[in-house]
């Protein structure tokens, strides 16, 4: 290439000196666009990680007989793990079951003599919407009522809460995905138009330049150029404004409000990285792109 | 159609889209060094075959050479390297309004690669010619049209193509600025560059005493060299015949 990438980078900076109005247009827009994904982000990494959590602790309580033995136990262990969509089997003996009840609520187990509860299986499903698939598996493998397993006493029935349970987190994880989407898609269109009409008032410029024998790649470089810088520049911005918002607003906030720790949201760095990729890159791409139709010359 | 000519139409029909003709079988050729008027009313074809030539637009029918190449073999991606061999002036100028006079001229020279010593030698050398020394640093808003067509000239022809296109050069400029125009592209015209100028402005034409090609329709329905062909005057005669007794201007 005969020209550098010096020569380029000075045409782009002349041209948002001379343009400077449509130039900081475009840097507000992708400013405020970045800033608002900032915000959203962890919001919804919040909103679908509280969701997952809860659907995490969906499973199915499998009784045994009062009277089953070791050997029952074991039999049950292996013919529930071996269902299809069972992920874990955790086991809890009538004694342990027994102290973690008295623990609870000491009073009560106080006036027992012997222990009346029954030992334990907690079936975890591979994924939570399938949990009522694995309950039919155990409590109806025969027919409607007829257990896997002689040894097996009862299943928990707590298929009303299950479901309801399974509908708001699927609604809350669909929710959060359209809304996602919607503002990825508003701001790609918002950044997109911003570039095309700061473009349209140049086109005049592209018009001249062609006709002088400009090579397309000559003519879109520094508008490219100009699209990283103005990218940059505002996802600096952006990322600025969210690390004065995260350590004076907060940060301060958070240690008296639980929610606002939520365990599984981005980091402040990784955050920022994706950003500064995501306005450069947008905005050097819309650039890039928008030009080609002015380029039909 | 000598074998040096510069332009070759042979049958070029330009059919726009609307159904009206642009250029209607229109073929003539212009040699090496000539200076060639096209005349004739809007409408007429005349900006069809400016656009024609640099390829802005592709005949619907029949053959364009230039310089024996050609046109339809050019690929649209050779075509920027093509029109580098081509200066073109416009009625409405058509300056890069954020450059400078000196960037408008130095814009041809960076596009084909010069190096910015050469850049530093030949635009204040073009700038002289065209009479512009003293507006290097000023933007194109703050000269006047004569001034601005000069700049437009000066970035024509600071790549010293061998073909001049000048599209209603004078269009927009009063007839003292005209002739100081015209003067400049006769100049141009006798460092060897064929220049083609399209107007309507017959009194000028019948002045100048140059070929002149009159197109009507799309057709060309006159191919003559008018009055006395004086090919070897000067600049400054050419100037004097231009403004001529007929010219005087009359205090009323």
């Amino acid at each position: 290439m005969k020209h550098s990438l010096g020569f380029f980078l000075r045409e782009s900076l002349r041209a948002m000196r001379r343009n400077a109005a449509p130039s900081f247009a475009a840097l507000a827009t992708v400013t405020v666009t970045l800033i608002v994904v900032g915000v959203f982000i962890p919001i919804v990494q919040a909103t679908t990680g509280a969701a997952n959590s809860a659907a995490g602790k969906v499973m199915v309580d499998v009784y045994m007989q009062r009277h089953a033995t070791h050997a029952q136990d074991a039999r049950v262990m292996g013919e529930l793990r071996r269902l299809p969509h069972v992920q874990r089997v955790v086991f809890e003996s009538k004694a342990q079951a027994l102290a973690q009840q008295r623990r609870q609520d000491p009073l009560a187990y106080e006036l027992l003599s012997g222990n009346p509860l029954p030992d334990t299986f907690h079936v975890y499903p591979s994924t939570p919407s399938v949990v009522l698939t694995v309950r039919a598996e155990i409590a109806d493998a025969g027919g409607p009522g007829q257990m896997l397993d002689p040894a097996i006493a009862s299943v928990s029935n707590h298929t009303q809460d299950t479901k309801r349970l399974l509908t708001v987190t699927r609604f809350v994880t669909i929710t959060a995905a359209l809304l996602a989407a919607l503002l990825i898609a508003a701001s790609v269109l918002l950044i997109g138009n911003t570039i095309r009409l700061s473009l349209y008032a140049r086109r005049r410029e592209v018009e001249v330049m062609k006709l002088v024998g400009a090579t397309d790649w000559f003519i879109r470089w520094p508008f490219v150029i100009e699209g990283v810088v103005v990218g940059a520049a505002a996802a600096l911005t952006a990322i600025v404004t969210l690390a004065l918002a995260k350590v004076l607003v907060l940060d301060p906030l958070a240690s008296n409000w639980g929610l606002i720790s939520a365990p599984h949201t981005i980091g402040i760095v990784p955050l920022m990285f994706v950003l500064l990729v995501a306005g450069v890159g947008v905005s050097a791409i819309g650039s890039g792109l928008s030009l080609r139709r002015f380029l039909r010359v | 159609m000598s074998a040096s000519s510069v332009i070759d139409f042979r049958a070029v029909t330009k059919k726009y889209g609307t159904g009206a003709f642009g250029l209607d079988e229109a073929t003539f050729s212009v040699d090496r060094g000539d200076f060639v008027f096209m005349i004739g009313s809007t409408g007429s074809g005349k900006s069809t075959v400016m656009r024609l030539l640099i390829k802005e637009l592709e005949p619907t029918d029949g053959t364009i050479l230039v310089a024996g190449r050609d046109l339809s073999t050019i690929k649209r991606r050779q075509v920027p390297f093509y029109r580098r061999n081509i200066g073109v002036v416009f009625q409405d100028f058509k300056l890069l309004p954020n450059r400078t006079v000196y960037d408008n001229v130095a814009y041809a020279l960076q596009v084909t690669g010069h190096s910015r010593k050469e850049i530093r030698a030949k635009v204040p050398d073009i700038l002289r010619l065209t009479g512009l020394s003293t507006k290097l640093h000023n933007y194109p808003d703050q000269l006047s049209g004569g001034e601005q067509q000069r700049v437009s000239i000066a970035r024509a022809f600071v790549n010293h193509p061998p073909l001049l296109l000048a599209d209603e050069p004078t269009g927009n400029l009063d007839p003292e600025t005209s002739i100081d125009i015209m003067r400049l592209l006769y100049r141009i015209n006798r460092t060897g560059t064929t220049v083609l100028v399209a107007t309507h402005d017959h009194a000028m034409v019948d002045k100048m005493r140059r070929r002149v090609l009159e197109l009507s329709r799309g057709r060309v329905v006159r191919d003559e060299a008018t009055g006395l062909y004086a090919r070897d005057e000067s600049t400054r005669e050419f100037a004097q015949r231009l403004r001529g007794p007929s010219e005087a201007p009359q205090i009323v």
